[in-house]
């Protein structure tokens, strides 16, 4: 994937640290976390559940504005949130009451035209291959098809990042993997930065330029492992299953019990 | 004339034991084992009904009390709505008013009717006043009920979208409280209903409590249950118009088109 390189839309984390007040005790969330992410850059962020990963992109997104350590994108040291910045979360999100033009509509930041609007709304509808059911409600769309909505509604104002917080989490394992092509074909597209909250260790490979591994709560990067494999990438080949077995052995490094895991 | 069909087929269980208890208070009405003084038989309360029909004045008294169910209603559930949105989100009015509320919601309608009569006096502002209170109430608790339990996701597409809070409001807030909202319509049209009937039964020179009324004084047994299950009617009819109405504007609610 080449990038268009935009020094200005860097997103780097920086010793951050976040905590929870929950009847007066601190539970620490995220110990420490620095990341750089490159423009461009497809990131996974995988971690044991209830780590605190989907924490770490409430905090980029500025769902969250107490923590300490930076946030910085580009030149704006993130406080709180900004149409440069989108998010899909598991559930779609959308606006039962509204169509699916409508909910992509809403997305639209102000300072448009009526008419700019309406384009804007087209391009993406067809970006994510809804242009035909734009006057549907999301209860009459499929899982697959309400994400794609969603997704559409993320990217109306041209995000320099978009955030997945386990975006496919609740799809099944079929339009799973369609959905995972999709967002790379839509990555292409866009030149957009991507992080990806997941617990599927084969759609982090799949879909990552890097995959940051995240420990157990306080959740710390415990590694970032470049996946260096040529797109389409296929998931049965060897390097894709060699990268699968570091990842693994990443990932339950914690584990006392060490239970049988055969690739 | 096929979708009357299909509605009977539908609804043949709602008719068949009305019909039933109809012929059974029929033929012990004509054995004479109910007395007409007592209990006239269906039959010669259609009579009755035919003759209040034809002589207008049913449909007067009605249309007396349904205007002023109209005119209360309108005044309470729109305080409702405005009040009920200003207290779901603004946290210090709700605890400013908490007191005076909590106290003023469990006095029943009724009980407010002998000190409104002393302010108003029997006409119309004391009937439209009772029907507002009661009302009133009930669509703001369902108001202030809807808008604060709200999902909090659908808040926070809004929020990572940068809307101003006249947008959160308007295009996220108040539709998805709108089915509660409906929900505090429905129930206090049936208040105000009920509130009406109540008002013109203690003090009023017209509207169906008062022909009820009226024709007790005159021991017209006949005309008092048509005026009583004339009442039933109308709160049927008017259930079904809120029906349609809702369908209409919360064609995306996926429970009501389950029901």
């Amino acid at each position: 994937m080449s990038v268009t390189a935009i020094p200005s839309s860097t997103l780097v984390i920086d010793n951050l640290n976040k905590s929870f007040q929950i009847d007066r005790t601190t539970i620490e969330i995220l110990q420490d976390i620095n990341l750089t992410i490159e423009p461009g850059e497809f990131i996974s962020i995988i971690g044991p559940s209830g780590c605190g990963k989907s924490t770490l992109l409430r905090l980029v997104v500025g769902l969250e504005k107490e923590f300490s350590g930076s946030i910085v994108l580009g030149d704006e040291t993130i406080k709180g949130p900004g149409l440069n910045r989108g998010m899909v979360f598991q559930e779609s999100r959308l606006y039962p009451w509204l169509t699916v033009e409508e909910n992509v509509t809403f997305g639209v930041g102000e300072g448009h035209s009526k008419a700019e609007t309406r384009q804007l709304v087209k391009e993406h509808l067809e970006l994510v291959g809804l242009a035909n059911f734009s006057q549907a409600y999301p209860h009459q769309l499929s899982g697959g098809m309400q994400q794609r909505a969603s997704i559409a509604r993320a990217l109306i104002n041209r995000p320099q990042v978009l955030l997945l917080d386990e975006p496919f989490g609740a799809l099944d394992a079929i339009t799973r993997i369609y959905m995972q092509q999709e967002i790379i074909r839509i990555w292409e597209a866009e030149k957009t930065t991507i992080l990806l909250v997941t617990h599927d260790i084969d759609e982090a490979i799949f879909l990552g330029d890097k995959v940051v591994v995240m420990s157990q709560r306080p959740a710390t990067v415990k590694a970032t492992i470049p996946i260096d494999l040529p797109r389409p990438r296929d998931r049965n080949s060897l390097d894709f299953l060699k990268l699968r077995k570091v990842i693994y052995s990443e990932f339950f490094s914690e584990t006392t019990v060490p239970f049988a895991y055969s690739i | 004339m096929k979708k009357l069909g299909t509605w009977l087929k539908e609804n043949s269980l709602a008719l068949i034991l009305p019909v039933l208890l109809l012929l059974v208070w029929e033929v012990a009405g004509r054995t004479g084992l109910i007395r007409a003084t007592f209990l006239p038989k269906p039959s010669a309360m259609a009579e009755v009904l035919v003759e209040l029909l034809a002589s207008g004045e049913l449909l007067h008294h009605l249309g007396t009390s349904i205007i002023r169910v109209a005119e209360g209603f309108i005044i309470g559930a729109t305080l409702g709505v405005v009040v009920g949105v200003q207290m779901a989100l603004v946290k210090k009015l709700r605890t400013a008013v908490s007191l005076i509320f909590g106290l003023l919601r469990p006095v029943p309608v009724i009980a407010w009717i002998p000190l409104l009569i002393l302010w108003m006096g029997i006409d119309e502002g004391s009937k439209i006043t009772v029907i507002a209170i009661g009302s009133f109430w009930t669509v703001l608790v369902n108001v202030v009920q809807g808008i604060r339990s709200v999902d909090k996701k659908y808040l926070e597409v809004a929020t990572i979208l940068e809307k101003d809070h006249k947008t959160l409001i308007t295009k996220v807030i108040l539709p998805a409280a709108l089915p509660s909202i409906f929900t505090g319509v429905r129930v206090g049209i049936d208040v105000a209903w009920r509130s009406v009937v109540a008002a013109e039964l203690i003090a009023a020179s017209s509207g169906i409590g008062y022909m009820i009324m009226y024709a007790r004084e005159l021991s017209q047994i006949d005309v008092v249950l048509v005026g009583v299950l004339s009442i039933g009617f109308t709160g049927i009819i008017i259930e079904q118009l809120l029906k349609l109405l809702e369908k209409k504007l919360l064609r995306w609610n996926v429970n009501i088109h389950e029901s």
